[in-house]
């Protein structure tokens, strides 16, 4: 997709259109806060499949990406805790779905490492534990620590309060969490929000993700939790 | 023979108890379950900062209208605090691991003497995944555990060596159950309250972890606000 400054504005339909089959796609959100619904919900539509799922969690069966796993859409997990969806511990536990669980810290910090250019990460996080396993770990001034490879993804769902037309993004409440990460990570951006202004609308002092790492624009929809998030 | 307490009880007392441990102007992220009931019993004067690892340092009690935009770690709904920020994972990881948080709050499958804890996954059951524990056990100054004493059967919680995958390695400061304060020092661990009415011989049959017996050794504290 060519590159605008003035970001088009599109249906969620049509924005998930650039999600093909076999894509990675990252998906932002915690537990049921700042998920973009409505793109989730036209993904779930698309019945695109074969997809490499990157996010936090699965949120809950038949709620927001969860859909995406119970459709069968969904090949591999890469999350930190999907003990809140039953259809993905299940699906996993039958061989169904590939699952790579990351501790949390570490899974936003490929991300991070993803999005700007990092080989990758040195954490803590983990050593002496089954995650170690299989990972090189090093020893630097006396410390161990394991070092992780940077995640990056074909496309981004991510969720933002309100934009700008360059795509300037701000956030609201606990809806931020993993969001301004994957906007730097995925090759195609596409922002779910509340509300898209004019050009100096939104203070610079206040944008969190600057336009340039966005794509495509979506309004939220009025679904349950498309609303009320 | 230990006594057998009320569910509601043991629960109250382990987090009042931990209530006691934070020092003006401490931030604290707490767990789900137990750690959970510990902002109800923060003692008059002193002022605790809660941090939820998805995004908010401030975090303040339910809010008489629920707001999905604003949740903590375990999905709940809640109200900031004046002087709230809302931040990102990767700020809030970064606290966290930075050596920002002085104390995280858990709950405990097991935890063994040489203070490794394994509190996300028993193998055979469903993988829920290890969330925030790892991080939050590597990172915060001060890591204590919430747990009973026994698990529902009675077996031993408290254990020689970890039997579960662990969540870290000689990582847990402090170890609260109904009966009893641990606390780990230099690779050992040390009994350092017991609860009133509580005979030591009996903690020695209801705990496999060899520990030494602090010399200050003293009642929980806490107990005596009981009603």
């Amino acid at each position: 997709m060519p590159t605008h400054i003035i970001k088009p504005v599109m249906s969620a339909e049509e924005a998930v259109s650039y999600v093909k089959t076999g894509s990675s796609v990252m998906v932002g959100g915690f537990n049921y806060g700042g998920i973009p619904y409505t793109l989730i919900d036209a993904l779930a539509e698309s019945k695109t499949g074969d997809l490499h799922l990157i996010s936090n969690d699965t949120a809950y069966e038949g709620v927001g990406h969860g859909k995406l796993v119970q459709n069968g859409q969904v090949r591999k997990v890469t999350a930190s805790h999907v003990g809140l969806n039953k259809v993905t511990q299940s699906l996993f536990n039958e061989g169904k779905l590939e699952l790579e669980l990351v501790p949390q810290g570490t899974f936003v910090e490929r991300i991070r490492a993803g999005g700007f250019g990092l080989g990758g990460i040195l954490t803590p996080t983990g050593v002496g534990t089954v995650h170690e396993e299989g990972k090189q770990v090093l020893e630097v001034q006396g410390k161990r620590y394991i070092l992780e490879l940077p995640l990056k993804a074909d496309v981004a769902l991510i969720r933002g309060y309100r934009a700008d037309r360059y795509g300037n993004l701000v956030y609201f409440g606990t809806n931020r969490n993993f969001n301004p990460a994957m906007a730097t990570a995925a090759s195609l951006v596409i922002a779910e929000v509340d509300a898209i202004l004019e050009l100096g609308d939104i203070d610079p002092n206040d944008v969190v993700t600057p336009g340039i790492l966005v794509d495509i624009l979506v309004l939220k929809g009025d679904s349950h939790y498309a609303s009320r998030t | 023979m230990l006594p057998v307490l009320d569910d509601e009880l043991v629960r109250h007392r382990i987090a009042r108890r931990i209530a006691l441990e934070f020092e003006d102007g401490a931030v604290v992220n707490l767990g789900i379950g137990i750690p959970t009931l510990v902002s109800d019993y923060i003692p008059e004067g002193i002022q605790v900062i809660f941090q939820t690892e998805n995004g908010l340092v401030g975090a303040g009690p339910k809010p008489e209208k629920d707001d999905l935009r604003f949740i903590g770690a375990g999905g709940r709904c809640l109200s900031t605090i004046p002087g709230a920020s809302l931040i990102a994972s990767d700020f809030s990881f970064g606290l966290i691991r930075g050596g920002h948080l002085d104390s995280t709050v858990l709950g405990a499958l097991e935890v063994d003497q040489e203070g490794n804890l394994a509190n996300w996954w028993v193998p055979g059951k469903l993988v829920p995944g290890m969330g925030g524990a790892m991080d939050l056990v590597s990172g915060a100054k001060c890591v204590i555990i919430a747990t009973t004493h026994c698990t529902k059967k009675g077996g031993a919680k408290l254990m020689k060596k970890c039997t579960l995958p662990l969540t870290g390695a000689k990582v847990v400061s402090m170890v609260v159950t109904e009966y009893a304060v641990f606390r780990f020092t230099g690779g050992r661990m040390i009994l350092s309250e017991l609860a009133p009415g509580i005979d030591l011989e009996d903690i020695r049959r209801a705990t496999e972890a060899e520990f030494e017996v602090s010399p200050d050794l003293s009642e929980m504290l806490g107990c005596e606000k009981e009603q």
